[in-house]
């Protein structure tokens, strides 16, 4: 045991400082590992950031909701509708939602005017109060207990005074949210009473969604029913989709930086070819020599695998991952402003590993193998 | 100690360029011996010398050592006893550039796995044996001639081999280096290492220390002289 | 299928791994044909050569595979939040046909790849590399293995679809239906443990008399065998022990049967810490007792009775470990189940 630990430091020993004296020779292959390494690592980061979010946003969506359609478009539901949805045996929470988008033109960006669910006692708002998001404070420049000023599109003007800003952690759901009462709301869009933008309930048995919704199908022929599950499925189906899209474009880089790094551990200089008969001649075998060369593998690896990783991670959650998210615009315009709460967990990092180093690790083997057969007596040759 | 029987080697075997480098050689190497393998070149002798030194495997014949067979031996074994038997001085001294003297030196125990600390003190004593223990921490490549094939030396007797094997020792040396290398030859054989040498080198197939020399052409023995 | 990157990677390993065996194969047909160690010649020179590149192939193969499980099972935990009545990873496993025989292919692939690997390591201590023959012959048949286990992989995922509709491990893990799965279920708690104590102690026993070095030689080798049997009674019994009572012990929950549940971060990924060193025990144990099967080639005399004595005491040693979380659990458990 002990002399086969001691054997390990040598050769780890030995490869760290071959890499040293041949390193410049290989840094240009090292830069694109760790390149590879931070692309595949942003998708993965981001892509594992954004469902996360998804699901924080989901886990707050009603069970159902109906909305009414006419001519293939969303259309308002009335007050009669929602009448026509109560009694429903299992369903829950049944309420119209009001809820659109402004143009804001003084900050450019559009908010989000909701209002709260009467079911949720911590969202009360009295006319002229308003809860906001994050964002539309950061845009606004207005904290609690200041006054936030909005102009709608038909000039009408709306003076609310700021009773909460909701707290970041949140951001992705709540950044672009301006939570109104009723009243105002109504007042503000010209909407008349009995007017609803569509209608939401909550299911008691989970078991019971898909059956509820059919029935409410049946109440209401000219809705459409949105369950929380086909949300969620339609969510995953577009980052399925676009996820497989650049995990694809990237298999091709992985093959080419995997043909690169075979081509570069078969191609070695003339000098480590000598060095490689030299260790050979002085007693070392095949078997050395591998184990070695992998130890040359494995800390280069490490090392590309941690630089990229910790770009990656800067570049996704410190800088919103600018390099990628033109790819991936689609799921910014579901998510408007995206403050991507920092995680990383094992199965990401495992991830990562199963397609870097798995690959660079395979590529080299046959490699190595080769340099190391060589003929001990090649040097006296 | 060491016997060849009827040992030939081919490279290239079964293509049309086929060449047999030793063929049918029979020889004995008596320990604490100091034997010359002399020839000019392309006669087959550093061949020979690779047979003898286990760095390769004879096509077909035996290779004794103490009565051990070591012809059929695969590689893995064939180099443990090569480490723990024979040390090697190559004529292009052939050590690696970048690295210190002393790490030179310590190269071939690496696969043994001794204790770090007592191989490095092992290796300095070695250094401090030649006289270039004051070089040692300087890289290989800013050393002087001598002193790389002393650090050579040093390297092939680390792990403590019955038999130092040196090919062409002095090609790369001017005359007053040659005497002081066969100071060490004969320092050696005092100690009981068997020494066996290839060289075309008058001065060294001439020299007093030499017990043996055997003439080599076209791969074979040519004769054998006491 | 669902292009998620986990799966992609497993897909890829999966694929990596399966053509190195088949060329791995290949050339055991070739060295099974020609190996011929008293021979100097340059095709044998050859062969021994590229063995070395087999064996690095066949280790990295083992580790990667080893990862695959690994991921495979963790994976498939966070993707039940994709399957309509799935909690857990039984969920995700039981949203395709192909999910548990895929499970099962994985499982024993670890095991034949590490047989392999103690073969090869043994093989590689004898100067006349007596048990090449036998070791390719095994490659030879774990090929087919692997074949089959990246097929069920491949159609495992390819199967998958987000709005499956699937069944939960409290409705498979549950003591009044049928199949495997509920029978195990059904042991009652007490029993199931002092099968997996007695299994422990029988396993601990041969395993300590195999790894004994004072013996005589025809002992020694039965105890080894008998810790062969044992590991593998073990691993069944562990498993059982698992499902009817230790899982019980960490949701502390009387009814909760699920051995996959324990994989979550809820419990502290405390799955894991029972199932690596189950898994490396039986390995080890059933790597000595296949050396033990093999007769003893004179090159291995002294390397053989050792090796297969230091994989019987690892053995013991990965139980023990075992033994000691599942002991922790119970202790620190705020469930009685019994005598309480």
């Amino acid at each position: 045991m002990g002399a086969w630990a001691t054997r390990q430091r040598y050769l780890i020993d030995f490869a760290a400082l071959s890499l040293w004296r041949h390193g410049a020779r290989s840094l240009g292959l090292w830069l694109i590992y760790v390149l590879v390494v931070f692309v595949v690592a942003s998708v993965i980061l981001y892509g594992a950031a954004i469902r996360r979010e998804a699901n924080a946003v989901l886990d707050a969506a009603p069970d159902v909701v109906a909305q009414a359609m006419r001519m293939g478009r969303h259309e308002m539901s009335t007050g009669a509708d929602i009448e026509k949805l109560r009694g429903l045996r299992g369903a829950d929470r049944l309420e119209g939602r009001l809820w659109g988008y402004l143009y804001d033109t003084s900050a450019a960006a559009n908010f989000t005017l909701q209002v709260p669910s009467g079911f949720d006692p911590r969202f009360r708002l009295e006319r002229g109060e308003a809860i906001i998001g994050e964002g539309v404070a950061r845009l606004r420049k207005v904290e609690a207990g200041k006054m936030l000023f909005l102009i709608s599109p038909a000039r009408r003007f709306l003076k609310l005074k700021v009773k909460q800003v909701l707290p970041l952690g949140s951001a992705l759901v709540s950044s672009d949210l301006v939570l109104v009462g009723e009243a105002d709301f109504r007042a503000f869009f010209d909407l008349p009473a009995g007017q609803y933008t569509d209608i939401a309930m909550r299911v008691r048995n989970p078991a019971e969604v898909g059956k509820i919704a059919e029935k409410s199908l049946l109440a209401l022929p000219g809705h459409r029913m949105v369950t929380r599950a086909d949300m969620r499925r339609t969510y995953e189906a577009i980052f399925s989709w676009r996820e497989g899209v650049l995990v694809a474009l990237l298999s091709g880089a992985l093959l080419a930086f995997a043909i690169l790094a075979f081509d570069k551990a078969a191609g070695l200089s003339a000098g480590e070819r000598r060095e490689i008969g030299i260790l050979k001649a002085i007693g070392w075998d095949t078997g050395d020599v591998i184990g070695m060369k992998l130890w040359e593998g494995a800390v280069v690896s490490v090392g590309a695998f941690l630089a990229g990783t910790v770009a990656a991670y800067a570049h996704v959650f410190l800088f919103s991952a600018p390099l990628i998210e033109p790819v991936i615009k689609g799921w910014s315009t579901l998510f408007p402003r995206v403050t991507l709460t920092p995680t990383v967990d094992a199965l990401q990092v495992a991830t990562l590993g199963f397609f870097t180093v798995v690959p660079y690790l395979a590529a080299i083997l046959v490699p190595i193998w080769r340099t190391a057969s060589a003929d001990p007596d090649r040097v006296m040759r | 100690m060491l016997e060849l029987a009827d040992v030939t080697k081919l490279y290239n075997q079964g293509r049309p360029n086929e060449v047999a480098a030793v063929r049918g050689v029979t020889l004995d190497i008596e320990a604490g011996k100091v034997t010359v393998l002399t020839g000019p070149s392309g006669s087959g002798k550093t061949t020979l010398l690779t047979l003898i030194g286990c760095l390769a495997r004879p096509t077909t014949g035996r290779v004794r050592l103490n009565g051990e067979i070591l012809s059929g031996l695969p590689e893995k074994f064939l180099a443990d006893v090569r480490r723990r038997t024979f040390g090697f001085a190559f004529q292009r001294f052939n050590l690696i550039a970048g690295l210190s003297a002393l790490d030179n030196v310590m190269l071939p125990a690496y696969p043994l796995g001794p204790p770090h600390r007592r191989l490095t003190a092992r290796a300095m004593e070695m250094l401090a044996n030649l006289g270039v223990d004051h070089r040692a921490a300087t890289a290989v490549e800013n050393l002087s001639g001598g002193e790389m094939q002393r650090v050579a030396i040093a390297r092939a007797l680390v792990n403590d081999p019955a038999i130092v094997i040196a090919d062409e020792p002095t090609a790369n040396l001017d005359g007053a280096l040659v005497g002081q290398f066969l100071d060490i030859v004969a320092t050696l054989k005092a100690r009981g290492k068997t020494v066996l040498m290839t060289s075309h080198d008058g001065r060294i197939s001439g020299a007093p220390v030499v017990d043996r020399v055997v003439a080599v052409a076209d791969g074979r023995i040519a004769e054998a002289a006491a | 299928m669902i292009l998620h990157p986990p799966i992609l990677a497993l897909v890829l390993a999966s694929l990596i791994g399966c053509g190195l065996i088949a060329w791995a194969s290949l050339f055991a047909w070739r060295l099974l044909a020609r190996w011929d160690l008293a021979s100097g010649a340059e095709s044998q020179i050859a062969l021994e050569r590229r063995t070395y590149l087999v064996s690095t192939v066949m280790a990295f193969v083992m580790a990667m595979q080893i990862g695959a499980l690994v991921l495979f099972v963790f994976n498939a935990d966070r993707m039940a939040a994709m399957f309509v009545g799935a909690m857990c990873a039984v969920g995700t496993l039981n949203a395709s046909v192909y999910g548990f025989p895929a499970l099962y292919a994985k499982m024993a692939m670890f095991f034949a790849a590490s047989l392999w690997l103690v073969a090869d390591h043994v093989d590689g201590r004898g100067r006349d590399y007596p048990l090449t023959r036998f070791k390719y012959r095994l490659l030879l048949a774990i090929a087919p293995l692997a074949l089959v286990e990246a097929g069920l992989s491949l159609a495992y995922f390819l199967d998958l679809k987000a709005d499956t509709l699937t069944s939960c491990c409290g409705s498979l893990f549950t003591p009044n239906k049928d199949g495997i799965a509920a029978e195990m279920a059904s042991f009652d708690a007490a029993s199931a443990l002092g099968l997996i104590a007695a299994a422990l102690l029988l396993a601990g026993g041969t395993g300590l008399a195999a790894g004994s070095g004072r013996l005589p030689t025809g002992v020694l080798r039965v105890a080894s065998l008998a810790h062969g049997a044992a590991s593998l009674f073990v691993f069944g019994a562990a498993l059982i022990a698992i499902v009817s009572a230790l899982s019980l012990y960490v949701y502390e929950h009387p009814h909760h049967h699920c051995p996959f549940c324990i994989l979550k971060r809820e419990y502290g990924y405390v799955g894991f810490a029972l199932y690596l060193p189950l898994f490396a025990g039986t390995a080890l144990g059933a790597g000595g007792a296949m050396l033990r099967t093999l007769p003893l080639p004179a090159s291995l005399n002294v390397a053989l009775p050792s090796i297969a004595g230091g994989l019987a005491r690892a053995s013991v040693a990965a139980f023990a470990l075992f033994a000691a979380v599942a002991a922790a659990i119970v202790w620190r458990s705020g469930l009685i189940l019994i005598g309480g």
